[in-house]
């Protein structure tokens, strides 16, 4: 029973990885762009929430809704400044560039918020602390189940987005040839900060989740954007569907490796990244590329 | 009328340069046929006009308004669709998913999916396949289809037969015939000197980036543009 309940846990937890992952997921997907500065946004945006907290002492999530359409303008901004040139450099240099991003980010935080550890479980209301209990060994927190269920709705809409509607396949359309789309008229400009806009939004959405769960302060980013990024890789990388299930997949090794050892959490998660990157890629040529 | 003015075009890769000092029109309901050997500049010169290459010198004209530093996009929105070389089709999107992202929703006109659909009957059964796994002849179907979409003024094609079965490339013209005999305005590309003489009105020859020979496809002695094609001759 402890160990169905932590693989429940597990779960949970592993939703929350998959909205942390999703924006990485799309950048790479529309861009090919590896977003170093991917889990310091999602501080960044978990900071804009608490400040309107703060200052307006709403609901956490009335705060994050209005926080969504600032990070949205801020995502169009940055493609439009910062990345559009460096994509212009070849693949190192949006490396390069969203690597310097991350460390701006961290030091301007470091500055405007001190290195405090913040949470905005206390303004979360009641959701944060609500559980049930199903039967003996088995628990189930609310807070856990909205992350799921948001989690789900969030990659659904995503899916159905880049599947049905006319933008969505001039994503794709821009994302497999973006010459070509500029050809039938498609303003691919438009059309990558739109994918950087969204990304940022959940990565806000990420760093919510993060602050009202558990805490945060302004050098947290660099370990959310591991998870993120091992969730991405443990799913196939560029597959949506994949994301959310290695983020689960991830989750369920944490909370499973915690119940071998309290420090073998974080290990269980990149020992099973690893598994995955050996069985997709052989081990020997994992191997040669360590020994070339 | 004239629909397309092209003058003193240069285009450059580095420091190869591709095109030299272009100049040329197109009237409005003419097909130009642009004919020249591998490295001509053929290709480049349809891809500066469509404004995904820009050119380091030059004005390029569309009914008389400069549209030189015009991204492609917004050249699509007012009356080019190029064909390019290679379809370029969008490999996970579907036909009709292909077709219908390439729909201008400022140039309502003939062209929709249907009408599409029409002129290529063999398309029909396969609307619902990612173009991934379309043959050649139905792949270039969907890349004419694509661009006659937005409804365009001046249709650029650029080698629609290259690596296709004569007897698809028969097919395919056939289709085209239709399209071109609705008075369509098209500027094509294409390797075949007999098929290019046969379906345009008028010939530009290019060699090494310039223009060497121009005329009405009727007028033109075959030996000649032969020479000019390959540049045995100083053209006269």
């Amino acid at each position: 029973m402890t160990l169905l309940n932590a693989a429940l846990q597990g779960v949970f937890l592993g939703a929350f990885y998959a909205v942390l992952a999703c924006g990485l997921s799309i950048m790479f997907g529309v861009m090919r762009i590896i977003n170093l500065a991917h889990g310091d946004i999602a501080v960044f945006g978990a900071y804009v929430v608490f400040v309107i907290v703060e200052h307006t002492g709403v609901s956490a999530f009335v705060a994050f809704a209005a926080a969504l359409p600032v990070m949205v303008v801020l995502g169009y901004l940055l493609q439009l400044t910062v990345l559009e040139r460096s994509l212009k450099g070849g693949i190192l240099t949006p490396l390069l560039a969203t690597f310097g991003l991350s460390i701006v980010i961290q030091n301007l935080l470091q500055l405007t918020f001190s290195p405090d550890v913040r949470s905005l479980g206390g303004s979360a209301g009641a959701l944060t602390t609500a559980s049930w209990q199903v039967t003996g060994g088995l628990s189930v927190s609310a807070l856990g189940i909205v992350v799921l269920v948001v989690a789900v709705l969030v990659f659904g809409a995503l899916q159905l987005f880049l599947s049905r509607t006319r933008f969505g396949w001039m994503m794709r359309a821009t994302a497999e040839d973006a010459d070509a789309a500029e050809l039938v008229g498609i303003n691919s400009r438009h059309v990558y900060a739109s994918a950087t806009a969204l990304a940022v939004a959940t990565a806000a959405l990420g760093g919510f989740f993060l602050a009202i769960r558990s805490v945060f302060d302004p050098v947290s980013g660099p370990t959310q954007l591991i998870f993120a990024f091992e969730a991405v890789v443990i799913g196939g990388m560029g597959s949506l569907w994949g994301t959310l299930l290695g983020g689960i997949a991830l989750g369920v090794a944490q909370t499973l490796g915690a119940q071998v050892h309290p420090q073998f959490s974080v290990m269980a998660g990149h020992l099973l990244f690893l598994v995955v990157l050996i069985a997709r890629y052989g081990g020997g040529r994992i191997a040669l590329r360590v020994a070339r | 009328m004239t629909l397309l003015k092209v003058d003193a075009l240069d285009c450059r890769y580095g420091l190869l340069q591709a095109v030299r000092r272009v100049s040329f029109e197109v009237e409005a309901g003419e097909t130009v046929a642009l004919i020249g050997a591998n490295g001509a500049g053929k290709t480049t010169l349809l891809r500066a006009i469509a404004g995904v290459h820009r050119p380091n010198g030059g004005r390029v004209e569309l009914d008389g308004v400069d549209i030189t530093t015009l991204p492609a996009h917004r050249r699509v929105g007012l009356g080019i669709a190029l064909v390019p070389e290679g379809r370029r089709l969008f490999p996970s999107l579907t036909v009709e998913e292909n077709l219908r992202v390439a729909a201008s929703p400022r140039r309502p006109g003939r062209w929709n999916v249907r009408s599409v659909l029409d002129v290529f009957p063999m398309l029909q059964q396969r609307r619902r396949t990612p173009a991934a796994s379309l043959s050649g002849g139905e792949q270039q179907a969907v890349a004419i289809g694509r661009a006659l979409m937005s409804n365009p003024r001046l249709l650029l094609l650029d080698e629609v037969s290259l690596g296709l079965a004569p007897i698809v490339v028969d097919a395919v013209y056939r289709s085209l015939a239709g399209i071109l005999s609705e008075g369509a305005t098209v500027l094509l590309v294409e390797q075949d000197l007999t098929r290019a003489l046969r379906v345009a009105g008028r010939v530009i020859c290019m060699l090494e980036g310039r223009v060497v020979l121009e005329g009405a496809a009727a007028a033109l002695d075959r030996d000649h543009v032969v020479s000019a094609y390959f540049g045995l001759r100083k053209p006269a």
